[in-house]
């Protein structure tokens, strides 16, 4: 019906990948395992571009039960439990649908937690989209996101708890959905997604198959233009109520020792999650096609093989446990079917009933599939934006539009620094009850039922640091994150990324690439975070303009002891506030913290100059110090100073403890505002009693550690030197209604 | 609950029930309290002496929120429990099902900012005078979040006046100073209602969850005394 020699292309693979195919089974491959191939060697599946770079990652630790290569990685926090996460885009999907495509990003990630055994306990996004004013285009795409995230955690039972959200033109057309998930298990109830045992059965739970994402893996691995509109039925549809239903019935037959392995089916559906669980146990299989309960009952055998509808999961069972799994599936009403058997011969054979449809060596899949070692040069634009930085007549004349007043009111209504509340208000963050600290803060954190632990998340990832530099930006992101942890008292032990970039193919994306993988290594070992799981997401173009490299980093971090948990908001009256870290270079004018600044972008339209530096060891020094005050109640909030500079820091931390501040700052007029809006790293705004001042200050001399009181709690205004004063009722309409009033317009 | 039995909970869950084990907590670990799960499938049950209908998306709350559910065999039971007295507390998608099964007054309908709402609200106690709220006092401002699509609560203008004639309005949407007005109500819910009980106060249906504010360190425990007044008044 095809001919293959025709077909290979339309299906992504390369003229040498088709050569390969028919070197590897001595013969031309028909058109269901030319499907099955082009599936396993798309980018999205095969990591063909990545997998020799990702390699160096820092994978173990003292806390890592599980890192990269099972559908999630795990950690342990001690007491017999293990927290499970892990990281995804949904980007391409939902570029063209956003609701649908969005939700079963989620979908998709969840499954990946409970594969592994684990509860998922709560999850987090990172979302990026063009700038909203004036486009009601990029409006219906946050709006949709945020509804398809929404919908489907909310009816799940999984609180969305925190992330982030940015916008800006370089993802107009290519907005990024990466979501986590993670989970909670008993370390003696965690399962792996290995196939073994000849004659087990693989037990396909869940969904009936449909013609929905037929080819999504292959559409993730391209760019996107004019016709990707046409791919909407590439997308899948999500059914959250199922997905529960799924998650139930699993969580039931692992609690009965029913299952011996477990995998979630997401792209490339039955194909890859059989074959996958096939290569790691080293076994053979045979699939039945007729055996799959289908939504159409005119698909064909390769429909079927790699339709990528959603709420499916793949188990291993023995022979003897089948009626008992089908018996909890029944219970909760959902299909149950044998699909497959595990054999000794190394191969991948699909049946029809009795007929034998296609025959390939699983390794040729896997393990066999083609790496790339893309070429990689840097990019021209390197050069043109380094050298950029603002004079000092740029601020002069900005000062002479704009009242000091009027520059942080902007600055705080501005969508990337403006609260996320119009977001995270339509997520149910609340459910499962363990949400310890409520959106808005540093960190999400998440009590750990009947102890005294917690858990808490950050997300981060800042394209226009990695634009401007992919090194310096990546470890930015991995710093950020771990001093966000630091913030609410959290030791980091593990992190998952989620890496956005554009064509690999292209040297100068591939340069970046590399780049921000390099200082990802770099900053996991320096900060001692190991990378326990991950995603790539290539191709992240439109019209042959490339996303900004955008790594999202995802750690998670211990908390020993609930009771000192703090948070960003101002306390009591009289606190003294104080600024700890920062680098000794600040005057530098060469690095003056304003190069890819949210300052630089909102007043001069700019992303340019230098990516601020930082010290890993410092970064370090300064985070376990945070941890350490916290630890010993000696300070009453934190805050880092990140996207924004340290005048918006501190205006957040009035907001959120309804609390004025009076601050004093030395500077000119000109250089207050260099002052207050830099982005330097290391940097975390505290506050305490008076009386413990003095001892803080000491412990942070001895540390090593800059130490300034720059100000005092109280009072119904935000008042820096003689040049800011602004009400609190104020500022906190402005940052709090922002994106409600740019979506309303 | 039937005098001289011990308080036994029995907590629904039907497929897409996701706020079970929030109840369950709340009753056995933070109050000690017997309690167990009823799958939606079982006919009866002759241990427990109070029902709990948590919240979640049963049936995925397709066709309509709780409509599907209501033909669960269980809830003939809870009917049958309900008319002889036994007191039933449904909480958000609970309160939604008890209005498909007539056993409360009304209906839902979406949110008027067709959106999902999850945020902590403030609630005024109307009501004492009934298992559910008794443990407050008259008036009082209380915290505790809503997390739905639909809790637009509507009653036609005879049903409302039923409603207050027997003080069945036990929790309405304020704000922090007990003002009920359309700037302190959430959803568009008529006259700011946000719970109910029957006729015969011994059926109660709310929108905020009280099992999500019982401990501090949620943000609020201002919803625990629901579940301390059904165990005070509760006839034990």
């Amino acid at each position: 019906m095809f001919d293959v020699e025709k077909e290979y292309k339309k299906l992504g693979l390369k003229d040498n990948e088709f050569l390969k195919i028919k070197e590897y089974l001595g013969r031309k491959p028909n058109y269901l395992e030319l499907s099955i191939y082009s599936v396993m060697w798309s980018e999205h599946c095969s990591y063909k571009s990545s997998r020799a770079l990702l390699k160096n990652f820092k994978t173990t630790g003292k806390y890592v039960l599980q890192g990269p290569g099972e559908n999630a990685g795990i950690l342990d926090i001690g007491d017999n439990q293990a927290i499970v996460f892990k990281m995804e885009s949904h980007n391409h999907p939902s570029a063209v649908e956003p609701y649908q495509g969005a939700a079963t990003g989620i979908g998709g990630i969840i499954r990946d937690i409970f594969a592994m055994g684990a509860r998922p306990i709560c999850s987090l996004n990172s979302l990026r989209f063009g700038k909203l004013y004036d486009d009601e285009h990029q409006k219906y795409l946050f709006e949709m996101v945020v509804k398809g995230i929404g919908d489907y955690g909310n009816c799940m039972g999984i609180p969305t708890v925190g992330g982030e959200v940015y916008f800006d033109d370089t993802y107009k057309g290519n907005c990024l959905v990466n979501a986590m998930s993670v989970g909670i298990a008993q370390k003696d109830k965690l399962i792996k997604s290995k196939a073994f045992g000849t004659g087990n059965f693989l037990v396909l739970i869940g969904s009936s198959t449909g013609r929905d994402g037929i080819h999504g893996a292959t559409f993730a691995s391209d760019e996107l233009n004019e016709e990707s509109e046409e791919r909407r039925p590439s997308v899948q549809v999500g059914d959250p109520f199922m997905e529960k239903v799924v998650l139930e019935v699993c969580l039931e037959l692992l609690d009965k020792k029913m299952i011996l392995g477990l995998q979630d089916m997401g792209a490339a559906g039955i194909t890859s999650s059989s074959v996958e669980m096939a290569s790691k146990g080293n076994v053979g299989l045979d699939i039945d096609v007729a055996a799959v309960p289908l939504r159409e009952a005119s698909m064909v055998p390769y429909e079927i093989m790699i339709s990528e509808s959603q709420e499916r999961m793949l188990a291993l069972v023995e022979p003897s446990k089948l009626s008992g799994v089908k018996a909890v599936c029944d219970k909760w009403n959902i299909n149950c079917e044998r699909i497959g058997i595990v054999t000794d011969n190394g191969l991948y054979r699909i049946f029809k009933g009795k007929e034998l449809l296609g025959k390939i060596p699983v390794k040729t899949l896997t393990d066999e599939a083609p790496v790339y070692h893309h070429e990689y040069e840097k990019p021209k634009y390197i050069d043109n934006t380094t050298s950029f930085s603002l004079t000092g007549s740029d601020y002069t004349d900005l000062l002479k539009k704009y009242s000091h007043d009027e520059i942080l009111k902007k600055m705080i209504s501005s969508p990337n620094i403006c609260s996320k509340k119009w977001v995270w208000e339509q997520y149910d963050h609340m459910v499962q009850t363990n949400t310890a600290l409520l959106p808005g803060h540093d960190s999400a954190v998440i009590r750990i039922k009947n102890t005294d632990k917690a858990i808490a998340f950050s997300c981060d990832g800042n394209g226009r640091y990695c634009y401007l530099d992919p090194y310096k930006g990546a470890i930015i992101a991995v710093a950020e994150t771990t001093r966000n942890l630091a913030c609410c008292g959290a030791m980091p032990i593990g992190l998952t990324d989620c890496l956005n970039y554009g064509n690999p193919e292209k040297p100068g994306i591939f340069w970046q690439f590399k780049n921000s993988i390099d200082g990802i290594i770099k900053a996991c070992e320096e900060l001692d975070v190991p990378v326990i799981s991950g995603n790539v997401s290539f191709y992240n173009e439109s019209f042959g303009k490339a996303i900004y490299p955008t790594p999202i980093i995802g750690t998670a971090g211990l908390i020993a002891n609930i009771k000192n948990l703090t948070g960003m908001d101002f306390k009591d009256e009289g606190d003294r506030i104080i600024l700890l870290g920062g680098s000794s270079k600040e005057n530098d004018s060469e690095n003056d913290g304003i190069g890819g600044s949210e300052f630089l972008e909102l007043f001069f339209d700019k992303v340019a100059g230098r990516c601020p530096d930082i010290s890993l060891e410092y970064e370090k020094k300064l985070d376990n110090f945070c941890i350490d005050l916290i630890n010993n109640g000696l300070i009453k909030s934190a805050h880092d100073v990140s996207t924004g500079g340290i005048a918006v820091t501190i205006a957040e931390c009035c907001l959120s403890g309804k609390k004025g501040a009076k601050i004093n700052i030395f500077g000119e007029a000109s250089g207050l505002l260099k002052y207050l809006y830099n982005e330097n790293q290391s940097r975390i705004v505290i506050s305490a009693s008076k009386s413990d001042l003095k001892l803080i200050e000491d412990k942070c001399r001895r540390n090593n550690l800059k130490f300034k009181e720059i100000g005092i709690v109280g009072g119904e205004s935000l008042i820096i030197n003689n040049e800011i004063n602004i009400d609190i009722i104020e500022i906190t309409e402005l940052y709090n209604g922002s994106i409600e009033r740019i979506m309303s317009r | 609950m039937p005098s001289g039995k011990k308080p036994y909970f029995g907590i629904l869950v039907f497929p897409g029930t996701n706020c079970e084990m929030d109840c369950y907590h709340v009753l056995k670990n933070l109050l000690k309290v017997d309690c167990k799960y009823i799958w939606h499938k079982e006919t009866k049950d002759d241990e427990i002496n109070a029902i709990v209908i948590p919240g979640g998306f049963s049936y995925g709350d397709y066709l309509r929120s709780g409509a599907v559910a209501k033909f669960s065999p269980i809830m003939s039971f809870v009917r049958d429990f309900a008319q002889k007295g036994g007191l039933v507390i449904g909480i958000c998608n609970g309160f939604q099902i008890l209005l498909e099964e007539n056993l409360l007054p009304g209906a839902m309908l979406r949110n008027n900012t067709l959106k999902f709402i999850c945020k902590y609200v403030n609630l005024r106690v109307e009501d004492t005078n009934n298992p559910f709220t008794s443990g407050y006092k008259a008036e009082e401002i209380i915290k505790m979040p809503i997390r739905h699509n639909e809790g637009n609560y509507y009653i036609d203008s005879k049903g409302l006046k039923k409603l207050k004639e027997n003080n069945q309005i036990l929790l309405k949407y304020c704000d922090d100073k007990g003002n009920v007005n359309s700037s302190t109500n959430p959803n568009g819910s008529i006259e700011n209602i946000a719970g109910i009980c029957n006729e015969k106060r011994n059926v109660f249906g709310l929108m905020p969850h009280p099992e999500a504010s019982s401990e501090k360190i949620l943000g609020s425990d201002d919803g625990l005394k629901i579940f301390q007044s059904i165990l005070r008044i509760g006839r034990i």
